[in-house]
């Protein structure tokens, strides 16, 4: 369930966007997302070569350092390649597609499981309220990391091997949301309890409408506030997560990777010179979250008194 | 004679207010009940107003739900046009009864939906009803009837004051021409000059549309100024009926009598009058006999221990011991 | 007690010696998107020792805001732009903020609205009477304690001296707006500020309360300035009431006077338009349209759109008081060469 448009259309104009112009630091975090969601978006277009084309790698490339031409074949580079010949500028617009990818789509699943629950819970509470809320619960107590590795490693049983890497941004993103719902629906439940009680919806129930109705037409427009703000924090987690994961090794695969994959193969690197294969996206995946929650902070703030 | 509309019988409702059963489960406690409504009757006349005057611990609430089928009575019965709302087994009768019944809630800011523009918000109960090609016509005319403009019909509520918003519930209210309205404090959050428009206006819309009204208030001001029959609540019981004039010319009930004189008034001029004694008891907690006895000047050793029976006079019942045996 | 606003320089100084609180002109501003808005703007009343001054006014007129000014609570952005406010013949509205600290609880009680809010629900009650005693009257430990004891028993807490180590939560409301006037007395202020004590509690409580409030202010002399919506409760408690419109005085006087005759059409309408309990019952006559929001307010006299005696000189003019008997109306029809 996505927030609706009206919440958006509404706090755009005005408020919101007089707040945005008057912090230097919000523009800038916005200015440096939308560089990097651009980039990742046009990488096909704009990047200098598929780093996933094993075809077209060439392994005297490897260990180029940034802006100099390389011993063996005269190349430059402008951040330099990995180990195996990879253009680092490329490797790092196609790992932004995965993280952001990854990202955007597990807080859509969070949200979509956890608003859902939140306004059952808030709502039709009793007995109902109670077994979810546990669960959640239950969920909280283990870290999220940790289930994100169960529900990867229980996956990975389930799928025959050839098609694990395939499988493997998939299940990224469900291991992930189905590990960051809870806190969508704890703050919808407590919205949807406190417009419960209120009149309108008393008056609803007067008229004759079913309970998915109200929950649906009355309730979630006004109970799905808060929702935009924690999307938004909840974002910049989830890009972490998913490149820490992959920094584990069950995370997207080295055939495909994303940030965090390369800072993992970077990482090996460090000391032996090749700072660069570690630097650069560390350096990106740092500005890209970052960015996301200063982005994230602000909208809380400008949104506040309104949510009230 | 023509049945009554409205009439609820031994209406009670209780609530479960004890501790969570886990904990009462290894304390040893016992459930505890808190008995909102003790046994009410009343009848409403089609086209008439019968109010409910109470303060806070009166239950008034709690039957104005229980009129309106939003809450079910632990005991008794509330029957629209002879079809009881929520024992009946006919549930095409239950289906049209409630639809002859509508209710204006307390605060006008939580009783729209800030969400939805003024136009859906009055047509619902028709859109519900599956009568959604009426709307677009009933609508304007219903903005009208309240006072308000057709072109409000594209605003959002936060762009109308407290008296506005009140209009448009009653509007949404009036769009499935119901019989009953059931009033709910509908003037109590509101200043004094847009009172007196609403008040004025659920007269007028009364007497266009043929309504009964149950209005359920604390102030006796305006209850004098809209009842024609009313019932005096203390702590989920009546202590008094009887038609408006009579119940302001000579009220009966120790209660009524000190509400009357509590009442600020525009001509009391600094009186050094009593003021009541005491304040409501809990109602989780009653006291025993009449739950009146520990505030009342006549109070005697009957009422510590007797729950006073309603005694009917004419037109009009009380219950007290003292009225019964002419002592008040 | 003359009550006229005297708002002569050359008698002010004579006026307010034996005025508890003057105010003069008081205009209070707040910048918004839409420009500066005044939610105060030109008001001016005494109140004398012992006196109760009713500042009634419907939502949105400004009396929670003039009642903010007096005591420097106005939150920021919003600031006291104009007028002067002074307590006992010392001006109060430029004091710096330590020194208005000490004035209120000390000089100024304060009573709201909300007892649960004024309270702090973590302290007994004993522990948040002798705080404030010994904050501002140079007494023992010991002896605040009695006081605190003796003050509960005062405002009608039975049993004060056992429940003064009770928690706010153990009261009923009507009994937590009494320890409130008990913690607002306690310091012996001159002034008591009281802003809508009533208007949460059930109404045989409320007489009560206003019952209380009377007594007790009468008692120690001091002024009282009662602010509420409800003009009965005025009509009940206050010597003295000021009626204000979108920000402005529209009429002061006597009680008993303004009620019987209103000079102000504003007023009058709110006569006409409150039911009574002992009234017959005709038809409630109504001010048609609503209170101007802060930021459309109309030219001239504020009230002369919805006014059914308004004149072409009411809509370029904004009123100044004119006398009337023991008070003040703003209204044209009151100016002596009123052409008809």
């Amino acid at each position: 369930m996505r927030p609706p448009r009206t919440i958006l259309g509404r706090a755009l104009d005005g408020d919101l966007g007089r707040s945005f112009r008057r912090s230097p630091l919000t523009v800038l975090a916005a200015a440096v997302a939308l560089a990097l969601i651009l980039g990742a978006a046009l990488a096909p277009l704009i990047a200098p070569a598929d780093p996933h084309d094993p075809a077209s790698l060439n392994l005297m490339n490897g260990f180029t350092p940034p802006m100099t031409p390389n011993a063996f074949t005269g190349e430059a580079f402008w951040l330099g390649t990995d180990d195996q010949g990879r253009d680092m500028a490329s490797a790092i617009l196609y790992g932004l597609r995965i993280s952001l990818f990854v990202g955007v789509a597990a807080v859509a699943l969070a949200m979509l499981i956890g608003v859902t629950l939140g306004l059952i819970a808030g709502y039709v509470g009793g007995w109902v309220d109670g077994v979810i809320m546990r669960v959640a619960d239950i969920q909280l107590t283990f870290p999220a990391i940790l289930v994100a590795m169960l529900i990867f490693g229980v996956a990975k049983g389930l799928t025959p091997p050839e098609s694990r890497d395939q499988m493997a941004i998939w299940v990224l993103i469900l291991s992930i949301g189905l590990s960051d719902w809870v806190q969508f629906a704890r703050t919808v439940r407590a919205s949807a309890m406190v417009e419960a009680q209120k009149d309108y919806v008393a008056a609803a129930r007067l008229i004759g409408r079913s309970g998915a109705a109200i929950m649906l037409r009355h309730v979630a427009p006004n109970a799905l506030g808060p929702v935009l703000v924690i999307a938004t924090i909840s974002l910049a987690l989830a890009i972490i997560a998913e490149a820490t994961l992959s920094f584990l090794g069950v995370g997207a695969p080295p055939t495909s990777p994303s940030l965090g994959t390369l800072i993992r193969i970077g990482q090996g690197y460090l000391f032996s010179g090749e700072w660069w294969i570690l630097f650069f996206p560390a350096l990106t995946l740092l500005a890209l979250a970052l960015a996301v929650n200063l982005l994230g902070d602000w909208l809380r703030d400008a949104l506040n008194p309104r949510l009230r | 004679m023509t049945a009554p509309l409205v009439r609820a019988q031994r209406l009670v409702r209780r609530f479960d207010v004890s501790a969570p059963w886990l904990d009462r489960l290894l304390a040893g406690e016992p459930r505890r009940l808190l008995t909102a409504v003790a046994g009410v009757d009343f009848t409403i006349p089609a086209r008439a107003t019968y109010a409910l005057v109470g303060e806070s611990g009166s239950g008034k609430t709690t039957i104005g739900r229980i009129a309106v089928g939003l809450l079910a009575p632990s005991a008794g019965s509330v029957e629209i046009g002879g079809v009881d709302l929520h024992r009946s087994r006919d549930a095409g009768a239950v289906r049209a009864a409630r639809r002859r019944i509508q209710m204006i809630f307390q605060d006008p800011f939580a009783s729209v939906n800030p969400r939805w523009r003024v136009g859906a918000i009055v047509a619902e109960p028709l859109v519900t009803a599956g009568r959604a090609a009426e709307a677009a016509a009933r609508v304007p005319d219903l903005l009208e009837a309240v006072g308000l403009s057709p072109r409000d019909a594209e605003k959002f509520p936060h762009a109308f004051s407290g008296g506005q918003r009140q209009r448009i519930a009653i509007a949404r209210a009036l769009a499935a021409a119901p019989d009953f309205i059931v009033c709910d404090e509908p003037t109590s959050a509101l200043d004094v000059s847009v009172q007196a428009q609403v008040l004025n206006l659920m007269k007028d819309i009364q007497a266009q549309f043929g309504l009964a009204y149950l209005f359920i208030s604390h102030d006796l001001s305006v209850v004098r100024y809209m009842a024609d029959r009313i019932g005096v609540l203390y702590l989920g019981a009546l202590v008094e009926e009887a038609p408006r004039d009579l119940l302001f010319a000579s009220p009966r009930h120790p209660y009524t009598r000190m509400l009357l004189a509590a009442a600020p008034r525009l001509d009391a001029f600094g009186r050094e009058a009593e003021p009541p004694q005491g304040e409501i008891p809990d109602p989780a907690n009653p006291p025993s006999g009449c739950a009146f006895h520990p505030r009342c000047p006549l109070a005697d050793a009957r009422c510590r221990a007797e729950r006073p029976a309603m005694i009917a006079e004419g037109d009009r019942r009380a219950a007290c011991h003292a009225v019964e045996e002419g002592r008040g | 007690m003359a009550s006229t606003p005297s708002a002569d320089p050359e008698n002010r100084d004579a006026a307010v010696a034996w005025r508890v609180l003057s105010v003069r002109g008081l205009v209070v501003e707040i910048p918004t998107r839409a420009g500066v808005v005044r939610p105060v703007d030109g008001v001016s009343f005494d109140i004398a020792a012992g006196e109760i001054l009713g500042v009634v006014g419907e939502s949105g007129a400004g009396k929670s805001m003039t009642g903010a000014a007096v005591i420097g609570l106005i939150d920021p952005p919003g600031r006291i732009a104009g007028g002067a406010v002074w307590l006992d013949g010392a001006r109060i509205d430029d004091l710096g903020s330590e020194a208005l600290r000490r004035l209120r609880g000390k000089r100024i009680g304060m009573i709201f609205q909300d007892p649960l809010t004024a309270l702090n629900p973590l302290l007994r009650i004993g522990d948040q009477l002798t705080e404030t005693i010994l904050t501002h009257l140079r007494v023992s430990p010991a002896e605040a304690r009695a006081r605190a004891v003796a003050a509960l028993a005062e405002v009608g807490v039975p049993g004060a001296a056992q429940r003064i180590d009770s928690y706010p939560h153990a009261f009923s409301g009507g009994m937590r707006q009494r320890v409130v006037i008990a913690l607002a007395l306690a310091a012996e202020p001159d002034l008591v500020i009281a802003d809508e004590p009533t208007t949460a509690l059930d109404v045989s409580v409320q007489a009560q309360i206003t019952a209380l409030l009377r007594r007790l202010c009468r008692q120690r002399g001091a002024a009282v300035m009662l602010i509420t919506h409800d003009m009965g409760v005025i009509a009940e408690t206050a010597d003295r009431v000021a009626v204000l419109y979108a920000g402005r005085l529209a009429e002061i006087g006597p009680v008993r006077g303004v009620i019987a005759t209103p000079r102000h059409p504003y007023t009058a309408g709110l006569m006409a338009a409150t039911p009574s309990a002992t009234g017959p019952g005709a038809r409630l006559r109504q001010i048609p349209g609503a209170m101007p929001r802060l930021d459309a307010i109309p030219q001239g006299c504020a009230f002369h759109p919805r006014c059914p005696h308004v004149m072409a000189r009411c809509k370029t003019e904004a009123p100044p008081p004119f006398p009337t008997e023991g008070g003040a109306a703003a209204c044209w029809l009151l100016a002596p060469q009123v052409a008809r």
